[in-house]
């Protein structure tokens, strides 16, 4: 007899089911639920994904036949009765075995409405970071600064392109921003004018190496409300192996204590991004696979919010990725996630950005299926006033939107626009078949086009390390509501009675 | 009480098909090399 019926449903895609720590997890993709199984339950998941893969109806012959041959206890047919009628139950409420939403596709306007800007304010740096995506700051031009009245039709753009959206975005970027600390400054006082007038408001970011942040500049950033990314790569011999000055010095000596000054004035900084708000960022690579003990080291500098990305290298740099890697990365990150489990327990919080994630109050399908939005939500400036799809694509000419200096600035280039709003989660094969498909929205499109040449081929590296990140995020979360849980019961309990 | 299942987080994922859309969230950065969060480590702010 059929016990579930799974007629053209995808288990694999649309459930995913794993053993993270001493959990076992079941994520329902379509409705972003999540569930705590026994490990009976685990097993069942799993013969049914076994099953499905001969595309063998599911019997409770069929499902014991594969508990057998996996050397799993078989089940009576009452318990698997039982373990089937909870799973129905779910399935009946939307929160196991959901359907995908049919026939959705972002639907955009005919003309861009570009909300957010990226200006390239400086392609110079003071340091010589050896993974730098951006040539050590010239990407691949020569090393100039944005001068003012660039980046004033910077903003006069996006408050234009923007439409009838009322929030707008500037992040000042570089190479580094702070060596036009001038420009910066006087910008973010042209784009609040500015900005008002038309009834709109700018929120700022910038992204520092830190070397300049002198105490002015930290008040700067204070009272003007900028959102702020710093690097720091973690231990120092880690960072200043890749993030050397010019001369070859490490650059750590002289950051940290900046950092460290400017993140303390910040303490209710949202882990979210929301507000405004700082996060101390680094890149780990071959040389760190052990990167958790980087994360730990900036936390135990009292850095609250951290993130740590892996490094995006060609095969030809020493410091990419190897095969045998990934195991080791997959570690670091499962004690990562221990680690800040054990301290949020004992009150010495702090954030993983990767780890942070907001089920049930997160972004909406729509936008999980587009993503970033470069190249029609969002473009990249260059010193010169060029427009490209995103930071990382400037320079490469066969992506270049338009420029400032254009007789109509608006006017995107349509075909680049056309294959950047195409390249959504269901234009690429391989994310159709994901269970991660809605929490990385099809990943970078940089990161792809640098591994395949292709906007809708994936990074399959970036692929894997995603879907690690969100199986330990999701057990975070688990492990966090079973301690509430404990914690409410320890208070509504009624007091023991005392017997002498 | 379910004996075998325990639900952590109940989502309506599907159902901001009809909801969502608005464009007001922050742009997102899936590099995640910016001062933005990607996708899947935002919230929505409608």
């Amino acid at each position: 007899m059929e016990l579930l019926n799974f007629e053209r449903y995808r288990l694999k895609k649309n459930v995913h089911s794993y053993l993270q720590g001493d959990l076992f997890i079941a994520h329902d993709v379509n409705s972003g639920s999540l569930h705590l199984l026994d490990e009976r339950t685990f097993n069942v998941l799993k013969a049914i994904e076994d099953l499905q893969e001969v595309e063998e109806k599911v019997t409770s012959a069929g499902i014991n036949q594969i508990l057998r041959q996996t050397r799993k206890l078989a089940l009576t047919e009452e318990e698997l009765a039982e373990i089937i009628e909870e799973m129905e139950e779910l399935r009946q409420e939307g929160t196991l075995f959901s359907e995908e939403a049919e026939g959705i596709t972002p639907n955009y306007p005919e003309k861009p409405i570009v909300k957010a800007i990226c200006l390239h304010v400086a392609h110079d740096c003071n340091l010589r970071c050896e993974y730098c995506f951006a040539g050590t700051g010239a990407f691949g031009g020569s090393r100039t600064l944005m001068d003012l009245e660039t980046g004033k039709k910077g903003i006069d753009f996006v408050l234009e392109s923007s439409g009838h959206r009322n929030h707008c975005e500037v992040d000042f970027f570089g190479g580094e921003p702070l060596l036009n600390f001038g420009v910066v400054k006087a910008l973010v006082e042209y784009g609040k004018k500015a900005g008002s007038a038309k009834n709109k408001t700018i929120k700022f970011t910038l992204t520092t190496n830190g070397v300049l942040l002198n105490e002015e500049i930290q008040n700067y950033l204070e009272e003007e409300e900028i959102s702020v990314v710093l690097s720091l790569d973690g231990r120092p011999e880690v960072h200043d192996r890749m993030r050397p000055y010019a001369n070859g010095r490490g650059s750590y000596a002289k950051i940290t204590p900046l950092i460290k000054q400017f993140t303390t004035k910040r303490p209710e900084s949202s882990p979210y991004a929301l507000g405004t708000y700082y996060y101390v960022r680094g890149t780990y690579t071959h040389y760190n696979l052990d990167f958790d003990r980087d994360v730990i080291h900036m936390a135990d500098l009292g850095i609250k919010q951290i993130s740590v990305e892996p490094v995006v290298a060609g095969p030809e740099d020493a410091y990419a990725f190897q095969e045998g890697d990934i195991d080791k990365i997959r570690e670091a990150y499962d004690r990562l996630g221990e680690e800040l489990l054990k301290r949020r327990a004992q009150d010495r919080n702090f954030n993983f950005f990767h780890f942070n994630v907001a089920l049930d109050q997160g972004p909406c399908l729509l936008k999980r299926l587009s993503g970033c939005g470069a190249g029609h939500e969002y473009v990249a400036i260059s010193p010169e006033g060029d427009l490209y799809p995103c930071h990382q694509f400037v320079g490469q000419e066969a992506y270049k939107l338009g420029s400032l200096y254009n007789e109509n600035p608006l006017q995107l280039k349509p075909e680049v626009v056309k294959d950047f709003r195409s390249a959504n989660v269901y234009a690429k094969s391989t994310c159709r078949e994901c269970w991660a498909r809605f929490a990385c929205s099809g990943g970078c499109h940089a990161a792809n086009v640098a591994s395949t040449q292709k906007l809708t081929e994936v990074y399959t590296l970036g692929c894997e390390l995603q879907k690690k990140r969100l199986e330990v995020a999701l057990y975070i979360k688990i492990k966090e509501s079973l301690q509430n849980n404990d914690r409410l019961a320890d208070v509504s309990s009624p007091v023991p009675e005392i017997r002498c | 009480m379910a004996k075998h299942i325990q639900t952590i987080v109940k989502a309506n994922l599907s159902a901001t098909v009809k909801t969502g859309g608005c464009g007001k969230c922050q742009t997102s950065c899936q590099s995640a090399c910016k001062t933005s969060c990607t996708v899947g480590n935002q919230v929505c702010v409608k």
